[in-house]
């Protein structure tokens, strides 16, 4: 009873578009199976979906498509499989105050179709990027570069059917802080200082182009031409849902050369069958595991298995707009609903030890995470204060119980089994009455959320894009966020996050961050339960399988025996 | 006598034929009704007995399931007991979540019962009026209902019960009246079809040509003579829905259509049990083994009903 | 007879418009903004967006969304879905891989389905009867998911006798184990239908003519009774391949069958109102036909049912 696994890309991983994956000098550590070299040039095959856009860097925000993408391109840096920024394509990137940075790019690499990868091939990708009549889904990851704002301009329009909307109404063609000096160098100028900003530089929204993309994209996008570490195997080699093939890129020379032949992904809709066809050595590599095999991967595959934290994380999101949590009852009760989730129990039996149990909102792979920020004890299980807190509540302004507090959640991305842990775990300590709400269609939380006409709590997850605590932070709690739906503000939080921003090192970020994340564990605006991990199992054929930081696999590091 | 079927003009003397028998009357007693004469054979028969206590005894189960049962079916649910084996007071073990199976299957009864029984009922009631007006009087009649029931049919279910679902009516109070509203809309056509080829089927035998020349009219010789003679396909497909929409329920709690989680159903827990399909597959058995004493039960009474109306093997 | 059939294909222009109005209005009631959603929580600036719905025709009203469709319909270009995939080359796809499933579980279905049913119903009451209505509660109680798990981990992985999962590679043989999970439940219906019928065929006068007449048993079953037991089941059948022809969401998911059922059910999830209403447009097809064809069937079982007066 497990359907479409396809509209997963919408709704799990819409929570993030993907980041590049790890690269460095021996980059992929190896998983203890042996590091036989095995035979260079066989193609191996792995578990995938129909990506959903066309091919082009920019308009990927998804996985299955983002993994395609992150094989094809290299961009100006990278991330090692820490999430440590390394430069790939830049020789180096220098700023004298945080606001204005030069970037010299490396010479004589070449596209797969003999194109030189010069300074321009950056500029004119990133400009085509940001111009909205281009309709990249990407395009607001160049927004803190000065100049976006004009090439990124909507005007009001009414339209057919007599409603008001935005259209896009470009300005310019181009970003003025975006400069190209020579075939070589960058000069960027950002709207305001950023210390973080080259950190992003590794995200698939900014990796180059060569031109003939600018000319037909659509076309483009069907068959790309890149310059990583795989290509195509030919033209038409993405074959609609059914699979993509790609081969090694002889002429690649960048750290993550590939270590097999090629990499064909096949398309599934559901994971359950790719994890049969793994038992039965049709298939060479998965990483989405079907729930009801979360108990068996490790008997099943006693050698060939993986279980890694990455950059993610789950939470439950308190809407401010619902009454029963407004005020100091409902930080109280917020509180009281933190502790009486049983987290580790949870992690424990529902999911096998495939999440781990949060302690802060970010996720523990990045730099700077700190797991004993003042006040995270709300995020341990204490039924006994929940209970307290909870009557304490009741005390200041009692509690409508005419309906049941309702969990909200998409139905395709096995959260049914711990929404209703949870509510059970609600229901066990605070006796109130509590219960999933289940939803065939993502767009319909989502346009719920954004009307703000969310009957209950729902579920919420967030993926990093680069490695930064900013990223988990800013985009989901800061005031009026693009996907702050439940409506926190807090002006001091606001301020820490700015001057986080501001700050002249990574640790003095870091300590910004954390102060920012102490006023989250008083207010509780969401309720974080678990970290991600990510899974994966593969065949007798292959080898040194590994993730990187945002969970990805390294499948350039993958060896057939 | 079996042995002589092979000869090729063996004619059987009359006396070891069921003719002779099936020719007499009985002229000392006047004839039942259809229904009064179906009714005394069923109360006879072993098969309707046991399907109509079996029957009984779900409905008892339905409506009273604080008589089978002590424990409370959704509280205290606690994951420590997870996929749990049987322990005393719980006969039949936990549920991945960690509730009682056997509460479960007792508090389930009630609202996969009322799922499946009204549903056969109303896709009866829509769909053998239609098909069997469409079958009896044919022509343009025929043709709007069968289109029409063509449009529904084409119908995707999941759009179906999306949409339905999003009526302001239903939005906010999910019930068992959603889903049977749902199944309904999208199954009756099924039925209409059977119905409407049984009736184009017996609307031409003897006996009703026979009846319409002794003057009884069109809708009397339908209700009387055409219904009765092709109600087998009807009765047999009805049964088998039964089983199948309360799994359909389940389909649709699944995909967030359907009931809320808080009401506990069979459908509901089958589909619970999808996770623990490879570790204890026990699970999904009990639900599954009431639905199907369930599908027994109404099965059987349909076969006892359907002998029992079956004017060809009459015997008095 | 000619006369008849033009006047049934005919009436596929009312069936036609009258599914696809309902459907594309279906999808247009939808709640939430498709394109919001293609996005999840990242959202893109506002305006592409609205772009993206300008794109798609999402911003107009319902009639112009209809009559736009109409008019793709008519000039043989069905348009791009949300991903800018061709809606007809996804057709062309989907459809065939559907159609040999469907023909697989039909065929699997009705052979089997007709045969035990006649042995149950001429053996009313016996061994084979009850274990024949126990199988059939069996598959209706267990639901496919579990059923097609179960299937593909033996046949599959254990006994390695088939490839588990169909994928990039349709053909009958792969079909197999997914046509026949799918044609299971089916199954159950047409053994019921064809036991009941040759239960009531078995006591008919014709039946005894024929018997009486010296006819050998086997001519008496498969000529007299078999035959004319087969109507509700050829019903059946005929609205089954509709059914069948709409894909199979649970199945194709747990064999990975890229057929029709899939992409529906996507289309659905994602509100892509031209993909929905494009397959929709060609289930109305296939069941104008599929009924046609059975009502031509009933007048060849059944020589009293006659269609051209």
């Amino acid at each position: 009873m497990r359907f479409a696994r396809t509209s997963k890309a919408l709704g799990m991983v819409a929570i993030a578009a993907l980041a590049l994956s790890a690269c460095g000098a021996g980059g992929g550590t190896s998983n203890g199976s042996g590091s036989a070299a095995g035979d260079p040039n066989k193609v191996i095959t792995a578990y995938s979906n129909e990506p959903q856009n066309a091919l082009l860097p920019a308009n990927t925000n998804e996985v299955y498509g983002g993994r395609v993408v992150e094989l094809l391109y290299e961009g100006l840096r990278a991330y090692d499989a820490n999430g440590k920024p390394v430069n790939a394509l830049a020789e180096s990137i220098e700023s004298p105050d945080g606001q204005n940075y030069t970037i010299k790019v490396k010479t004589g690499t070449k596209f797969t179709n003999g194109e030189e990868v010069t300074a321009k091939s950056f500029v004119d990708a990133w400009n085509f990027a940001a111009l909205s009549t281009n309709l990249q889904n990407n395009g607001t990851f160049f927004e803190s570069i000065e100049g976006y704002d004009d090439v990124s301009a909507v005007k009001t329009e009414k339209g057919a059917d007599g409603e008001e909307k935005d259209v896009p109404a470009p300005t310019a063609k181009t970003m003025s802080g975006l400069v190209l000096r020579d075939d070589s160098t960058i000069q960027v100028k950002l709207s305001q200082p950023e210390a973080d900003w080259p950190l992003r530089l590794g995200y698939s929204a900014f990796y180059p182009l060569p031109s003939e993309a600018m000319k037909d994209p659509k076309k483009f996008g069907e068959d790309p031409v890149g310059n990583g570490p795989y290509k195509l195997a030919k033209e038409g080699a993405w074959v609609h849902d059914q699979s993509i093939s790609l081969v090694k890129n002889g002429d690649y020379s960048g750290p993550r050369a590939a270590k097999n032949g090629g990499v064909t992904f096949k398309f599934y809709t559901d994971p359950g069958p790719a994890y049969t066809d793994i038992q039965a050595n049709n298939l060479d590599v998965t990483d989405v595991l079907p729930t009801n095999a979360l108990r068996t991967y490790e008997t099943d595959f006693p050698e060939n298995h993986l279980n890694k934290a990455y950059a993610g994380n789950a939470t439950l999101n308190i809407p401010v707009y619902n009454p029963n949590f407004q005020g100091e009852a409902g930080k109280l009760r917020r509180q009281a609903l933190s502790m009486a989730i049983n987290r580790e129990e949870i992690t424990k039996v529902i999911f096998n030890g495939t999440r781990i149990p949060a302690k802060d909102f970010t996720a523990p792979v990045i730099d700077g995470y700190n797991e004993n920020v003042a006040g995270s004890e709300f995020l341990k299980f204490d039924a006994a204060k929940a209970k307290d807190l909870w009557a304490k509540a009741e005390a200041i302004k009692p509690y409508d119980a005419s309906k049941p507090l309702q969990l909200a959640y998409n139905t395709d991305g096995g959260n049914k089994e711990w929404i209703d842990a949870v509510a059970n775990n609600i229901k066990n300590t605070l006796g109130i009455q509590a219960e999933g709400q289940p939803f065939a269609k993502f767009a319909e939380i989502l346009n719920l959320r954004k009307s703000k006409t969310l009957p209950g709590l729902t579920r919420a997850g967030w993926q990093a894009d680069y490695p930064s605590l900013y990223n988990f932070l800013g985009p989901l709690l800061k005031t009026g966020s693009s996907s702050n739906y439940e409506g926190y503000s807090s002006p001091e939080f606001d301020k820490l996050l700015k001057e986080g921003l501001g700050a002249k090192s990574t640790d003095d970020a870091n300590k910004k961050f954390a102060q920012a994340q102490e006023v989250l564990f008083k207010d509780l605006p969401n309720l974080p339960l678990w970290y991600q991990a990510r899974q994966a199992v593969w065949s007798q054929n292959v080898t040194n399988v590994d993730s990187g930081w945002n969970g990805v696999l390294q499948y350039y590091n993958i060896t057939a025996k | 006598m079996t042995s002589n079927y092979q000869a090729d003009h063996y004619v059987a003397p009359i006396d070891e034929t069921p003719l002779l028998a099936t020719d007499s009357v009985r002229t000392d007693q006047a004839p039942l009704s259809l229904w009064a004469e179906a009714w005394r054979k069923l109360r006879r028969r072993p098969l309707f007995i046991v399907s109509a206590l079996l029957i009984v005894l779900l409905v008892v189960i339905a409506l009273f399931p604080g008589l089978f049962t002590q424990v409370a079916p959704n509280d205290n649910c606690d994951l420590q007991f997870s996929d749990g084996a049987p322990t005393a007071g719980h006969p039949f073990g936990y549920t991945f979540q960690g509730c009682d199976v056997f509460s479960r299957v007792i508090h389930g009864t009630q609202a996969s019962l009322s799922v499946g029984v009204l549903s056969v009922i109303f896709v009866l009631v829509i769909g053998v009026t239609l098909g069997a007006l469409a079958g009896f009087f044919g022509g343009w009649l025929d043709a709007v209902i069968a289109r029409l029931g063509d449009i529904f049919f084409a119908l995707p279910l999941v759009l179906g019960a999306l949409v339905i679902t999003q009526l302001p009516f239903f939005k906010d109070n999910k019930s068992v009246w959603t889903v049977v509203m749902v199944i309904v809309l999208l199954a009756w056509p099924q039925m209409a079809r059977i119905t409407r080829g049984a009736v184009m089927e017996v609307r031409n035998a003897d006996f009703v040509t026979a009846a319409r020349s002794l003057g009884v009219s069109r809708m009397g010789s339908l209700l009387r003579h055409v219904l009765p003679n092709a109600l087998a396909p009807i009765i047999v497909l009805a049964t088998m829905e039964l089983g199948v929409f309360i799994v359909a329920e389940a389909t649709l709690s699944f995909l967030g259509i359907g009931l809320p989680g808080s009401v506990m159903s069979w459908g509901n827990d089958i589909a619970a049990a999808q996770p623990s399909l490879r570790t204890n597959p026990a699970v999904l058995l009990y639900p599954a083994t009431a639905l199907s004493i369930t599908v027994l039960s109404f099965i059987m009474l349909g076969d006892a009903l359907r002998d029992a109306l079956d004017p060809k093997s009459r015997q008095r | 007879m000619i006369q008849y059939v033009l006047r049934r294909l005919l009436q596929v222009i009312p069936v036609f418009v009258g599914t696809t109005l309902l459907v594309y209005y279906m999808v247009f009631a939808l709640p939430g903004d498709p394109i919001a959603a293609l996005f999840g929580d990242r959202q893109p600036n506002p305006a592409v967006i609205a772009a993206l719905r300008q794109q798609y025709h999402l911003d107009e009203p319902f009639w112009v969304q209809y009559g736009l469709f109409l008019k793709n319909l008519f000039t043989f270009n069905l348009g791009n879905d949300f991903t800018g995939q061709p809606i007809a080359a996804t057709l062309g796809r989907v459809f065939p891989v559907t159609a040999m499933l469907a023909i697989e579980a039909l065929v699997i279905q009705g052979v089997f389905g007709v045969a035990a049913g006649l042995f149950a119903g001429l053996r009313k009451g016996k061994l084979f009867d009850s274990t024949v209505l126990i199988a059939s509660l069996v598959v209706i109680a267990i639901p496919t998911f579990v059923l097609g798990f179960v299937l593909q981990l033996v046949v599959g992985v254990q006994l390695g006798w088939a490839k588990p999962t169909v994928g990039s590679d349709a053909s009958w043989g792969t079909l197999l184990l997914p046509a026949f999970v799918l044609g299971l439940v089916s199954f159950a219906y047409v053994l019921r239908l064809t036991r009941a019928s040759v239960i009531e065929n078995m006591n008919a006068d014709y039946v005894r003519t024929a018997t009486a007449k010296g006819l050998s048993r086997p001519r008496v079953v498969l000529a007299h009774i078999l035959r004319n037991s087969m109507i509700p089941v050829a019903t059946y059948l005929g609205a089954n391949l509709g059914a069948l022809m709409g894909g199979a969401i649970v199945t194709e998911g747990i064999f990975n069958v890229p057929g029709v059922g899939q992409k529906l059910y996507q289309a659905i999830l994602r509100s892509e109102g031209p993909t929905i209403v494009a397959i929709v447009s060609v289930f109305v097809l296939i069941f104008v036909v599929a009924n046609l064809l059975v009502d031509l069937l009933y007048a060849w079982l059944d020589p009293r049912i006659r269609y051209d007066k």
